[in-house]
């Protein structure tokens, strides 16, 4: 079987020229465009990779049943690499050499990503990541691009929000994940960039099971006009309950960490008032009608829904913009050519995914704003938007 | 005293209760056969899961509870007949080991059955706060706390005044001298097993409305309660109480007057220095007479 594919593979081009002219014809006649993908679908980060997987599924059958791309099929090569930093480099390997890709979309968690992108600089093939830490952009790699927004941009929006309600001193509290670290330290960062003073900065460890002592010590502190929590999981959960039993009256802001029922769910009555940045997609039904980002998020959360029958994740939601971003430059190249098929995605422009409206550039291999995100308030236990 | 102060100590108290429960499950196997059984946390996680699932089934909370305890106590039971006595005869080290491959398959069990995501419990009586000079408590603590003193009371009666009990008591001083007055070491072990499996459910329940439950809890609350019963002396009931008590208020304090980055640091920084001191723990017997 392997040795038929590589024929195939090495007799593609010369199919290509002579289908140049009769491309409909030739449909069924020419070798697929391979897409690669290495997901964690099973394992710690499966939350991550599972619905990633099903979007990737699901876009590549409705192209194909569309006509497929250029004429020719999509083909599916997806991997699950179990949130393993090792098997994603050997997936990725595979990907390359044997399965001969023609671009790259997958890595659901940065530590994926980040060791896989030695293999794809060297070897030249279009990745698409999906997963969130600036490092994986920032410095540029030729060959690589992401989708979902950064912990960055959270901290931002997060600080304009803030300086709306005339808040400058903060109090910060965050886990001891890899996500709650690089997000504290991305707010850090930008704090002053916003005239915010972060005067507090306290912990919490992975598994803790009670933050009143450190919201005590926040509570104390009279300059703290509002607390922010970058946190995953249960943490937040709790500490939210513990911010409302010790009564603190300041503003609560959680992270993008938490933006799914989830939260909601294990919080409770406790999670009112909470703000939070999120994507689009959570608040997909109620986003208003003259929302450009509408149109799209609405789409997608009802053939995954129809589909797969539970709630879509914005996870979920940068699949398919990596999917649809790879597509898009093949068309627009009107080829599958490594080199110029990179080149279109580094020149997609004004482009609206799930994840909001891409804007990407040489020195921009990620190419959202800040408007890709929304700012909400729970209220009554569901989300509503902040105007 | 300063509200800020009693805050602190209302956390760390709440906390430490849980962590002297897991800990009294330690001690009580360690007591019948010199294990320590690392699947301790898995019974405080089967308790909180089973009774999650049971609530969400449509049973009543109290109904629920009972049922995950009885549940948890008959795996402890099913642990302690198809893979620890098995191996009687195997040195103490296998029969440990034994117990940390029981709690990984029990972990993997776990999030094959119910799933891997993160459970909440509903409180007992509600989710008011109560204010206490100052500070404020939520009333699922105080179930907490009482249900330890209840637990803990059992306990010495159990112990102290049962024939059940004694005979557990006199197995854990002389094995082979119990086995001569006719006492059924086996027996005694399944019953040791089967109570601790029942007082971990019995913390995985009483803590889920605050921590919430899910497939791996039982790691934290396993390790913690381990240490809480090294600080407090492994054997020793009271010791366990002592210990877990100590841990929480420790962890609480030094959240809060020094750094909570360093919390856990210096909880066990801690939990060395007393053992350098103290090898057997606050409360324990002194291995010395135990040759």
């Amino acid at each position: 079987m392997s040795i038929v594919c590589r024929f195939a593979a090495l007799g593609r081009p010369l199919v290509a020229f002579a289908a140049g002219a009769t491309l409909a014809f030739a449909a069924h006649a020419q070798a697929p465009i391979k897409i690669g993908a290495f997901l964690s679908v099973t394992g710690p980060a499966a939350f991550l990779g599972d619905p990633e997987q099903k979007t990737l599924e699901l876009y590549v059958e409705k192209i194909n049943a569309a006509g497929g791309v250029l004429g020719r099929k999509l083909q599916l090569v997806a991997y699950d690499s179990a949130g393993d930093a090792d098997k994603a480099r050997t997936f990725v390997k595979r990907l390359i050499e044997e399965d001969k890709v023609d671009a790259i979309v997958g890595g659901s968690t940065t530590g994926e990503t980040m060791a896989v992108i030695p293999l794809v600089e060297q070897a030249g093939v279009p990745f698409i990541s999906l997963a969130g830490a600036v490092v994986i952009v920032e410095p540029v790699k030729k060959w690589v691009f992401k989708t979902p927004h950064t912990d960055r941009m959270a901290c931002e929006k997060i600080f304009v929000d803030m300086k709306a309600r005339n808040i400058s001193k903060i109090g910060l509290i965050s886990g001891s994940g890899g996500f709650d670290k690089s997000m504290r330290a991305q707010c850090l960062e930008v704090a002053k960039n916003y005239g915010i003073e972060i005067v507090a900065d306290e912990t919490y460890g992975a598994k803790d099971t009670d933050m009143t002592a450190q919201l005590t010590k926040m509570r104390q502190n009279a300059q703290i006009q509002a607390v922010l929590n970058a946190g995953f999981g249960a943490g937040p959960a709790i500490l939210t309950k513990n911010f409302r039993q010790i009564g603190m009256t300041v503003p609560l802001y959680q992270s993008h960490g938490v933006a799914s029922k989830e939260f909601i769910k294990l919080a409770g009555d406790a999670a009112n008032g909470v703000r939070l940045p999120a994507a689009a997609l959570l608040v997909a039904k109620s986003l208003p009608f003259d929302d450009p980002q509408k149109k799209v998020v609405v789409a997608y959360e009802h053939e995954f829904e129809s589909r797969y029958h539970q709630d879509v994740s914005t996870f979920g939601g940068h699949a398919y913009d990596g999917l649809y971003l790879v597509v898009d430059a093949m068309k627009k190249a009107h080829s599958t050519d490594k080199a110029r098929v990179r080149d279109a995605i580094e020149s997609t422009r004004g482009w609206m995914g799930v994840d909001g409206e891409f804007n990407l550039s040489p020195k921009d291999h990620m190419g959202l704003d800040l408007s890709a995100f929304r700012m909400l308030e729970i209220k009554n236990g569901d989300w509503t938007l902040v105007k | 005293m300063s509200a800020q102060l009693l805050q602190y100590l209302l956390a760390g108290l709440t906390i430490g209760a849980i962590y002297a429960l897991v800990a009294l499950g330690f001690s009580i196997i360690y007591n019948a056969s010199q294990v320590i059984n690392f699947a301790q946390g898995e019974f405080v996680m089967i308790g909180g899961m089973a009774s999650m699932s049971l609530i969400g089934a449509g049973l009543p909370l109290p109904l629920a509870a009972a049922l995950a305890i009885v549940v948890t106590t008959l795996v402890g039971m099913a642990l302690e007949k198809f893979a620890v006595e098995r191996a009687r005869g195997a040195p103490v080290v296998t029969l440990i080991i034994i117990t940390i491959g029981a709690s990984i398959l029990l972990r993997g069990l776990a999030g094959l059955v119910w799933d891997k995501n993160i459970h909440p419990l509903p409180a007992f009586s509600g989710d008011r706060p109560i204010a206490v000079g100052g500070a404020t408590i939520l009333p699922q603590s105080l179930w907490v706390l009482g249900v330890t003193l209840v637990v803990v009371a059992g306990l010495w009666w159990f112990f102290n005044r049962t024939l059940h009990g004694k005979a557990m008591l006199a197995t854990s001083h002389n094995r082979l001298a119990a086995q001569l007055a006719g006492i059924s070491v086996r027996r005694v072990l399944l019953i040791s097993f089967g109570l601790s499996a029942a007082l971990g459910a019995l913390a995985g329940i009483l803590v889920a409305p605050i921590t919430f439950t899910s497939w791996d809890i039982g790691v934290m609350l396993g390790l913690k309660g381990f240490a809480a019963a090294i600080l407090g002396g492994l054997g020793s009931g009271p010791g366990a109480v002592l210990g877990g008590l100590a841990l929480g208020l420790v962890e609480a304090l030094s959240a809060g007057y020094v750094s909570s980055a360093y919390k856990d640091v210096i909880a066990f920084g801690i939990i060395l220095a007393v053992l350098v001191l103290m090898p057997s723990g606050l409360l324990g017997q002194r291995s010395a007479e135990r040759v």
